[in-house]
């Protein structure tokens, strides 16, 4: 019978993501709800004092592969281990949190024993005995409550933030080492160093103001429009992914999960729709003002300050305003 | 190269959603349609490594008659020729429905590499090409920048996270699902649209593509769809944009003391 929770932990340069104890926090609730065992399941080489660090949590058994396959990330090298583990030990639930490396990786892991990946859930509850997960779907306009159909193993992975990592209790967990067969022919993927592109020539994260624009503004010569904004107010400008990858701005003005993480005492958001992607960038400004004219847009989720208009009247006028100010 | 590229039709970006009577989906009556935003850099990608080393370029779609409309957009852009995978039984698939429909379709066509996008904008898995992978017991990698062929090897540049990026090489065919922004996108040119008139587009069932009906249960449901809570009591400011300006400044400047 399968039982149990398992925990993917995460780990590079010598560290465990910080990440991978959000989705340990989700696996302690969950578990003393439903009366489940936690295990966590961390892989390396030479990962002794990381399995330290985890076995300080309040976790049933660490479980540890070392193993020179496993010494950096491959998606086949990975799939293999934990499919391996996840036979040997049989767990009710495979909980992860849904980082790009368990993007890369975990559809193809579930695929392989014909399970579904139920990825990038928010929450979950427990209604009459059974999970039920929630996820956003459209970029975050809508959320759904997604289950799993079929037999255990189920595999979960919850979006980042959407639990507390520094709220995990904490305890004295067995250490326990497991093996995995792996070889060469296994892992096609052949990766090379991890790198930076050129050092960015703005540094966001100093700025105290910040006018921030997206897709809303329709062309690049609007861009203009919301950069007066910005410096009437004295603030910096930067933008969504769309407005980079267009190259209307340069990439290193980019807030979000591959851009800058930013929190300034204002942010104002302009033409934004706020899919989480952005807002994992921005979400801990001070205060927040949206201006977007769709009121049910996201981005209103998390504004303090909302404004439901166009862009295109709304932005001048804020200009004449600040303008004023200034004198 | 022979290319495979995956493009899903979904409601356009900027459309009003309306939940279903049953609430488990969108109405999707009067809505209009683009192609998902990491696909249309996905084609674009292709219609690049098939002018530098030669081949074909497939463009793949699965979905009701509509979706024909991604595909001919993609004919138009330069793609050779078009796969459209229609039965009522795909209505609803799951990810893993979806990509077992797809790795069918593909494997019996043949391919060097096959493209998805990474995330759909709609159902927002980020599976689909990953499974596709598993299923086709192919070699994979996902949220990739840039793509390199040479003598049966890939080599692509994928983004990690934290502004850091990472060249990973693996032998073909391969599976590749392509973030937005790897390329500057082409438009269809009127003599592009002219030839894609031209341009076959093979419809395949379920009995076509040969795909075993086990593989098509699903192993995920939606239960209910509904609108997120909100995690902050938004203060709404309104009146002309004149009123707004100045309501707005006032509460910056006294309430959130920003000034
Ligand atoms: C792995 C991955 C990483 C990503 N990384 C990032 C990242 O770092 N940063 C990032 O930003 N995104 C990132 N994204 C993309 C993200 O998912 C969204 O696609 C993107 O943030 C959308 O940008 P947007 O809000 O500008 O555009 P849209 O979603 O198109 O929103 C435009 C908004 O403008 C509004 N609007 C339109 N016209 C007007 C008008 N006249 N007046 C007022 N409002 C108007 C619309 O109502 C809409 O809400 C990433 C995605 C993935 C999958
Ligand atoms: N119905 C479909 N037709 C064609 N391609 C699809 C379909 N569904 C998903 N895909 C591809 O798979 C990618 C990822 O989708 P998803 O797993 O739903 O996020 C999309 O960007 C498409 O390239």
């Amino acid at each position: 019978m399968a039982n149990g929770i398992l925990v993917f932990i995460e780990h590079a340069d010598g560290k465990i993501n910080r990440a991978s104890y959000e989705a340990v926090r989700a696996a302690q609730l969950i578990g003393a709800q439903t009366g489940q065992e936690v295990s966590a399941i961390i892989f390396g080489e030479g990962i002794g004092d990381l399995v330290a660090e985890v076995a300080a949590k309040k976790i049933k058994t660490v479980y540890t592969v070392e193993n020179k396959w496993l010494r950096s990330y491959t998606a086949d090298g990975y799939t293999h281990a934990l499919r391996q583990i996840i036979e040997q030990l049989q767990p009710a639930l495979v909980l992860m949190t849904h980082t790009y490396e368990v993007r890369d990786f975990a559809p193809k892991l579930a695929a392989s024993l014909k399970r579904a990946l139920l990825g990038d859930n928010i929450s979950y509850k427990i209604e009459e005995g059974n999970l039920i997960f929630a996820r956003q779907i459209f970029q975050g306009k809508l959320a759904a409550d997604v289950v799993p159909v079929g037999d255990a193993p189920h595999f979960v992975s919850f979006q980042i933030g959407s639990f507390r990592g520094d709220e995990c209790e904490t305890g004295q967990a067995e250490v326990k080492a497991l093996t995995v067969n792996l070889d060469a022919d296994v892992i096609r993927q052949h990766p090379e160093e991890r790198f930076k592109e050129a050092r960015a020539a703005v540094d966001l994260t100093q700025a105290s103001l910040i006018v921030s624009v997206g897709r809303g503004i329709k062309e690049q010569k609007n861009i203009e429009i919301v950069k007066k904004l910005a410096d009437a107010l004295g603030a910096e400008l930067s933008a969504s992914r769309p407005i980079c990858d267009n190259e209307w701005l340069p990439m290193d003005r980019q807030i979000g999960s591959s851009g800058q993480t930013v929190a300034p005492k204002l942010y104002l958001a302009v033409g934004i729709s706020g899919a989480i992607q952005h807002l994992v960038g921005m979400k801990g400004s001070r205060t927040i003002v949206a201006i977007n004219k769709d009121p049910e847009a996201p981005i209103f989720e998390i504004a303090d300050y909302g404004i439901v208009g166009d862009l295109f009247e709304i932005v001048p006028a804020l200009t004449a305003e600040a303008e004023k100010l200034k004198q | 190269m022979k290319i495979i590229v995956c493009l899903k039709q979904v409601p356009k970006n900027d459309s009003i959603l309306r939940i279903n009577e049953q609430g488990n989906w969108i109405q999707d009556r009067d809505l209009t349609y683009e192609i998902n935003e990491s696909d249309a850099y996905g084609l674009e990608a292709a219609l690049q490594l098939k002018e530098k080393h030669g081949g074909e370029v497939i463009a793949l779609s699965l979905g009701p008659p509509r979706v024909q409309t991604v595909i001919k957009e993609a004919l138009a852009r330069g793609a050779d020729r078009g796969l459209h995978l229609e039965d009522t039984v795909f209505d609803g698939l799951d990810a893993f429905g979806i990509a077992s429909v797809i790795a069918a379709a593909a494997k019996a066509e043949g391919f060097d590499l096959l493209l998805t996008g990474l995330q759909s904008d709609d159902y927002g898995f980020a599976q689909t090409g990953v499974i596709a992978a598993e299923l086709l017991g192919l070699p994979h990698a996902t949220i990739v920048m840039d793509v390199e062929s040479k003598e049966g090897t890939i080599r692509v540049k994928r983004e990690l996270e934290s502004g850091f990026f990472q060249w990973v090489s693996m032998p073909a065919p391969a599976v590749l699902t392509i973030q937005s922004g790897i390329n500057t996108l082409r438009y269809a040119t009127l003599k592009g649209i002219m030839a894609a008139k031209k341009k076959e587009i093979k419809k395949l069932d379920a009995a076509a593509v040969g795909v075993d009906q086990a593989s098509l249960a699903p192993k995920m449901a939606f239960r209910r769809v509904y609108l997120p809570q909100k995690s902050k009591q938004t203060q709404f400011i309104e009146g002309t944009p004149a009123e707004i300006a100045s309501k707005l400044m006032d509460k910056l400047k006294n309430e959130a003391r920003v000034f």
